[in-house]
């Protein structure tokens, strides 16, 4: 793999930039891989990087059914934070976003990580309370949290409404300033063209059609482009996640909702951080290209179809206008939607599964992009030594029966509830 | 958006209606534990046709059993649930 740098740069400048090479090939299946991962998504990709890099696993296949990043990986809103209550969920959300802190570096790749601090509003004292209990919680853990006052937030973020007859009236808040974006579509290539190099096939417009089972264990998979054998077979298929399993004939806790987000005309910078608040659920950044990304409530009603309904849609855009009223006069030029795994307690799904040689990375409810590297690294760590890794031990699919859910929001059992 | 039969009222729009649960994760009272976890706790979750759970709660209130397709989103019938449609 040709290293991409300033200078690589400058010594094309004199031969017409014709130095430029694919960033991943385009193979043909092997018969046989000692790792075939389902899902050419950021978790497939990051988790068949960190398999040849960190654990010298090369003989590894992505299988995606369209193209690479087509699914959830190019339908978020490119936010990563790690401010989140629970030690399990924070503990793995800050290993996560350390990684983001130097992927770019590691990837050779520019994912254009952008730490411009997460904002979380607090509307009354019932929220400030919450956000005080969560910031303290986060700086046991060691991870930046700060509590802001109102006219601290005011001089962050002063398009905000801060009337005294405002809709939801602001009453401080608090930041994680290592919080940010990133460029999602660079993520998937990045880690694309890192796997690729080090052995990995990646094979696209292959779906796979079902699964191989010889006496209990999962021994490869057939697809569209013919049959594959499988030491291990990895799942990592976001909202199809159920669908796949299902083809092992696994049951999992998850239910399929369509999750929406849009995006206006860009505009001169507005919005300088990832705005989100305590008592709704909108949140608002603003694009390198200058759109201001909205994203808002899952449809809450199961879903595959990659599109959503008017009705959540109207309720983010009718909080993110109390929120910044300035943003009435500016056009909606998309809108889209993917569709999310959305498990029984808001927490991820990685380990083993009941089905031999079949691990699972699913249940990412809305928090996937921001989970993609270290989901990547402690997945492809969990497959390499057949265990969980410890940090995603709590996470493991048999918690729901053993009465040990992860329940951030505290809304319990029901993906419909978030 | 669906626009969903109900069977009191008629057309209506989807934002009168809440979704409920799937039709197969009702648990009886003497469900033992391992069937009342998987009721409870996993899902069927086709991509395709399923039976759902559905209130008119903006509406006349009466709880519906819905069966549709996930993916094109038709809906192939609506019943009232009651002594001949419990789920």
């Amino acid at each position: 793999m040709a290293k991409y740098s300033a200078l690589s740069l400058l010594r094309g400048a004199f031969n017409g930039q014709s130095h430029w090479q694919p960033a991943w090939r385009h193979p043909d299946p092997k018969a046989s891989y000692d790792v075939v991962i389902i899902g050419g998504g950021g978790h497939g990709l990051a988790t068949a990087h960190y398999l040849a890099k960190n654990h010298g696993i090369t003989n590894v296949a992505v299988l995606e059914k369209g193209y690479i990043g087509s699914g959830n990986t190019g339908r978020n809103t490119t936010i990563v934070r790690s401010n989140y209550r629970l030690e399990p969920l924070s503990r793995f959300y800050e290993f996560s976003l350390k990684l983001w802190e130097q992927l770019s570096d590691e990837l050779n790749y520019n994912v254009m990580f952008s730490p411009r601090g997460a904002l979380t509003l607090g509307h009354s004292d019932g929220d400030m309370i919450r956000l005080a209990e969560k910031g303290d919680a986060m700086a046991v853990q060691g991870i930046d949290a700060e509590l802001l006052t109102r006219d601290q937030v005011m001089k962050i973020e002063p398009c905000l409404d801060f009337s005294h007859d405002a809709r939801f009236p602001i009453e401080g808040g608090m930041i994680q300033w290592r919080g940010g974006t990133a460029r999602h579509d660079a993520v998937a290539w990045g880690f694309a063209r890192s796997a690729d190099s080090q052995g990995v096939d990646i094979i696209q417009q292959c779906e796979v059609t079902s699964m191989v089972v010889d006496a209990g264990r999962v021994v490869g998979v057939e697809t569209s482009r013919g049959r594959i054998n499988a030491g291990m077979v990895a799942i990592c298929a976001a909202g199809h996640s159920g669908h796949v399993a299902a083809m092992a004939g696994l049951k999992l806790p998850v239910e399929s909702q369509t999750l929406q987000a849009m995006v206006t005309e860009g505009v001169k910078p507005m919005v300088n951080t990832v705005v989100m608040t305590q008592s709704l659920h909108c949140y608002i950044s603003q694009s390198d290209k200058g759109g201001i990304v909205f994203g808002g409530d899952p449809d809450n009603w199961p879903s595959y179809a990659q599109r959503g309904h008017a009705v959540t849609m109207e309720l983010a855009v009718q909080q993110g206008l109390a929120l910044i009223p300035a943003l009435s006069r500016l056009r909606m030029l998309r809108t889209w939607a993917g569709v999310t795994d959305m498990s029984f307690d808001g927490s991820p799904i990685i380990g083993s599964t009941p089905v031999d040689g079949l691990w699972i990375d699913g249940g990412w409810c809305y928090g996937g992009f921001k989970a993609t590297p270290g989901s990547g690294y402690l997945f492809a760590d969990t497959l390499a030594n057949q265990r969980p890794h410890e940090i995603i031990a709590p996470f493991s699919l048999d918690r729901f029966e053993r009465g040990s859910p992860v329940d951030e929001n505290g809304t319990g059992p029901f993906p419909n509830h978030r | 958006m669906l626009l969903i039969p109900c069977p009191h009222c008629g057309d209506r729009a989807q934002a009168e209606f809440a979704y409920e649960r799937t039709a197969d994760s009702v648990v009886p009272l003497d469900a033992a534990p391992d069937q009342a976890v998987a009721a409870l706790f996993t899902r069927t979750n086709p991509r395709g046709i399923d039976e759902e759970i559905w209130r008119h709660t903006y509406g006349c209130g009466s709880w519906m059993l819905i069966r549709r397709d996930r993916v094109s989103h038709a809906i192939e019938w609506v019943k009232p649930i009651g002594p001949a449609v419990l789920p």
